[in-house]
């Protein structure tokens, strides 16, 4: 069997990366559920809150703990497997990451922990603002990495240097407000307050069926339906793809998410069910529902949305004009200082396409060399294969919605019913606990898979951003992160399985006391012994 | 935006070859005695209390210590691309082993206390063990192999290509000089880690990390003193041909290098920099001495300074070397012609002058908050809040 060094990278990238996204919107949501039920207990005193701030906590540093580790793999592998990316774009791409470190995860990790170690050592208030720093500390580090990823999608405020054989900044504003990016941020953050939200849910419900800590699930419930609801209508509304407008890349992938092959008038019609069919180029047995697509994509009723035919003839001319930068390229680095202003002229014309030409090296050692067939051969690469973009964005969207229904009706219940949860609606929350997990791995999928062939969109082509490795290096690795990660994945597990099953710690002393108190403050009031407070 | 013209682009390399510096030193003196703690772990402590000590210690920090690598890196990715692709590619299987060191640490921080039994309990303390020793080995080795530059080369098209097989890349970073200056790293840390138990511990398990600590301070001093004598008679060192061109462009191939003097000739050219390693053999020395009267923090202080001392030596006997090649001595990376573009570094540089004072303070912040020794009774009374 053949193994390729680009395929076997993009295997490693796209495990390492999607089991660390296993952990990442967990942190994302409970680091920020946590803190709410922290500010509870400070603003009210009632020790319920601290326990259940302790007890989800717990879960949290589990968790938390795993997902600091597999990110370091992350910033690693550019330069371990994608060294020829780093050289390439590290100009701009490594900012993003070294500010991430700088302003979000040195917070996150010097305050996280002191939030465990901190009780004893802090004031109430003190420990309050550690927790809402770790919390604002993870969330700063995922705008950062989408800020980074964001211009992978969608590549501004950069230019080629052909003196440096790279790409360099020309805009950080651009950078930092590129619109894929804030569409991502928004989208990424909100799923993970989603499933940190479906998790709460979830584990609550469960001890509510059995009976136990009904005063910590059912204030568990409370705050995560009603965050849940408000996150689920956040991740879908504010999707991800108001953002696919942007580049040309992206219009592909928003393509092949809806197997859109030719152009459609505006408003475009959204496909509910269809069979993608590559070769023939087209969807069989679509089921359509008009102008929806349209809203999607363009949030407007005019604009159109170019199909993938379409884009596949743009890109062959993209293609075409790439191949004349990159001769200018050529003319440049031999005669460097004395280059013919003309030829320097040409370049910057056509310097945008640069990246285009590079499609070509898959088949001809040097891009000018390529006849019409090569051409319109990477013409077609930059056509993403279609179904599995197709299948995981329904995927994706149907749970989404599944999402919203689900909190919507635990709100209802928790808000307006007194908190009565039927049996069946508390298994069904045990039971959708691994969903969001799938939508967020389904969405990365979506996004990543559908930016090939590119790493960055027109820019540099995956086949050439990999380093000099052999197979046995990749092999020896990709086995490595696997058996490593499969037993942390079994013993993390089994950590948060134990400690659900065990339950909060009581603090009893604390409880005790604070129940005296407030005996004692409602007797001052009528002289009258209390029924239990409501709830309490 | 025009500002980036303030500063010279020869400036804004230097200062980001000394910030860098100050990246790799900040990391060295943090996360450098969580690492010496891991691996001094199994020995100081025999009983499963005086572990759980040992690992309370750092069990607050270790996981702040870390961001200044994971920070280190990403600067590295941001102000010196070149550098960054060419060392962990070259690298390959060794950052690989350092990366799963690195993640079985905080897992191992963090899963140890969750159960009772000794069985999973020891696990995890070789796990730390591994998860410090390895790391602090391994960094010396990679600094071993620098000096004596790494068989890459450049095309053209700045895309890095290394000589050798698979294997033979990977043995032949363990050359004998590259061992020595991994046993200097080894030895330094561990006797960092000492020092700091013996700061923040009593009884038993402090007299342990000072005996220990006292014997690898001696590796250290010796290990040191022989890879200067073995630079200066069994390796060449690198130089730029003709004058370096400061302000060009970041492209490596535009300066002729060639390998013809000894390293330590910058002694020559650039006298004031003994400085550097006069001050880790002095901080060995003190930080030995410091641990045998068993004086505290004036040690770990001593200790800092050795550490100092001996990473800014290696500096600026390089400087400006950032990475040569043994192969092709002109594809070598310097710090003239390796660096993000002018505004890159500029940019960086700003965000650095705003979030490092901040860093640095609330990390003072959370020191003070856990200032003071951690005894027995501290771990066996709060066992559900400690590790």
């Amino acid at each position: 069997m053949e193994f390729d060094i680009v395929e076997l990278s993009r295997l490693q990238f796209a495990m390492t990366a999607m089991y660390h996204f296993l952990f990442v919107p967990l942190t994302l949501g409970l680091s920020i559920l946590v803190a709410i039920m922290e500010t509870v207990y400070v603003m009210t005193g009632r020790p319920i809150w601290r326990q259940m701030t302790k007890f989800w906590g717990t879960l949290f540093g589990i968790n938390f703990v795993l997902g600091v580790a597999t990110g370091i793999t992350m910033e690693f592998q550019f330069g371990m497997n994608w060294s020829y990316y780093s050289h390439y774009v590290g100009d701009i791409f490594g900012a993003p990451l070294a500010i991430e470190g700088l302003m979000a995860f040195f917070l996150e990790a010097t305050f996280v922990g002191l939030f465990f170690f901190g009780w004893d050592k802090l004031s109430r208030v003190q420990h309050l603002v550690v927790a809402w720093l770790v919390a604002l500390g993870s969330n700063f580090s995922a705008l950062w990495i989408l800020i980074a990823n964001g211009w992978m999608q969608n590549p501004v405020g950069a230019e080629f240097n052909p003196d440096t054989m790279r790409m360099e900044l020309t805009s950080f504003t651009e950078v930092l407000f590129n619109e894929v990016a804030q569409a991502k941020f928004v989208h990424t953050v909100s799923a993970g307050y989603v499933t940190a939200s479906v998790f709460v849910l979830g584990v609550s419900a469960w001890y509510l069926l059995k009976g136990r800590h009904e005063a910590l699930a059912r204030r568990s419930i409370t705050v995560a339906a009603s965050f849940g609801l408000a996150s689920a209508l956040s991740v879908v509304v504010l999707g991800d793809e108001s953002g696919y407008d942007a580049s040309q890349n992206q219009q592909m992938k928003l393509a092949a998410m809806e197997a859109m092959w030719e152009t459609h008038p505006a408003p475009a019609p959204f496909t509910l069910f269809g069979i993608p069919d590559q070769e023939a180029r087209e969807t069989h047995y679509a089921v359509e529902v008009p102008w929806v697509m349209g809203l999607i994509g363009t949030r407007s009723l005019t604009e159109q949305i170019p199909g993938i035919n379409q884009l596949e003839a743009e890109n062959e001319d993209r293609i075409r004009s790439g191949i004349v930068a990159y001769d200018a390229l050529m003319q440049i680095r031999e005669t460097r200082d004395d280059t013919p202003a003309e030829v320097r002229r040409t370049f910057e014309t056509h310097s945008a396409d640069l990246g285009y030409a590079f499609l070509l090296l898959r088949y001809v050692e040097d891009p000018r060399e390529a006849d019409e067939e090569t051409i319109a051969m990477a013409a077609e690469d930059t056509v993403p294969t279609v179904w599995p973009i197709f299948w995981a964005f329904r995927a994706m969207v149907g749970l989404g919605f599944g999402f919203i229904a689900v909190m919507a009706y635990f709100f209802w219940q928790t808000s307006f019913r007194r908190g009565i949860y039927p049996r069946w609606a508390l298994r069904m929350a045990v039971a959708i606990i691994p969903a969001p997990w799938l939508a967020a791995e389904l969405g990365w999928f979506v996004a990543e898979f559908g930016r090939q062939p590119w790493t960055v969109d027109g820019v540099l082509p995956t086949a050439l951003s990999v380093s000099h490795l052999s197979v046995q290096d990749l092999l020896l690795t990709i086995a490595g992160f696997a058996i490593f990660y499969t037993i942390l994945f079994v013993v993390e597990i089994g950590l948060m399985l134990k400690y659900i099953r065990k339950g909060p710690f009581q603090d009893v002393e604390i409880t005790d006391s604070w129940t005296d108190r407030h005996e004692r403050r409602l007797r001052r009031g009528d002289g009258e012994a209390i029924a239990p407070t409501p709830a309490e | 935006m025009i500002l980036h013209d303030l500063i010279g682009y020869d400036t804004l390399r230097l200062i980001w070859w000394l910030l860098l510096g100050v990246l790799l030193i900040g990391f060295a003196l943090t996360d450098g005695f969580d690492m010496g703690v891991g691996a001094l772990l199994p020995f100081v402590g025999h009983t499963d209390v005086e572990r759980r000590v040992v690992i309370n210690t750092v069990g607050p920090v270790w996981e702040g210590n870390q961001v200044w690598f994971i920070l280190g890196g990403g600067a590295i990715f941001a102000a010196w691309p070149p550098l960054y692709a060419v060392s962990f590619s070259g690298f390959y299987l060794a950052m690989f082993a350092v990366l799963a060191a690195l993640i079985l640490r905080p897992v191992a921080f963090k899963y140890r206390s969750k159960r009772e039994s000794p069985r999973w309990r020891n696990g995890w303390d070789w796990a730390l063990f591994v998860g410090g020793a390895v790391p602090a080995l391994i960094f010396g080795v990679a600094v071993g192999n620098v000096l004596q530059g790494v068989p890459f080369e450049l095309t053209p098209d700045l895309f890095s290509r290394y000589e050798g097989s698979y294997y033979g890349k990977f043995l032949g970073l363990l050359n004998p000089f590259a061992l020595l200056a991994g046993v200097v790293s080894f030895s330094l840390l561990l006797t960092h880690g000492a020092a700091w138990l013996s700061l923040k511990t009593e009884g038993p398990v402090q007299l342990r990390a000072q005996r220990v600590g006292t014997v690898s301070g001696m590796v250290a001093i010796a290990g040191y003193a022989l890879a200067g004598l073995w630079l200066a008679f069994g390796i060449d060192g690198f130089a730029v041909v003709g004058e370096h061109v400061a302000n060009g462009p970041s492209n490596p191939l535009y300066t002729e290098i060639e390998r013809s003097r000894s390293w330590l000739a910058a002694y020559g050219e650039r006298p004031w920099i003994i400085v550097a390693p006069l001050m880790a053999f002095a901080g060995m020395v003190l930080t030995i001495r410091g641990l045998r009267d068993g004086r505290e923090l004036t040690t770990l202080l001593w200790s800092k300074m050795a550490i100092f001392g001996t990473i800014s030596s290696v500096g600026l006997t390089m400087f400006p070397f950032l990475l040569p090649s043994s192969i092709d001595p002109t594809s070598s990376l310097t710090v003239w012609d390796s660096s993000s573009s002018h505004k890159t570094l500029f940019i960086m540089l700003v965000v650095t002058a705003i979030f490092m004072p901040i860093i640095l303070a609330y990390t003072a912040w959370v020191y003070k908050v856990l200032w003071g020794k951690v005894t027995e009774t501290d771990v066996t009374e709060s066992s559900d809040t400690v590790y």
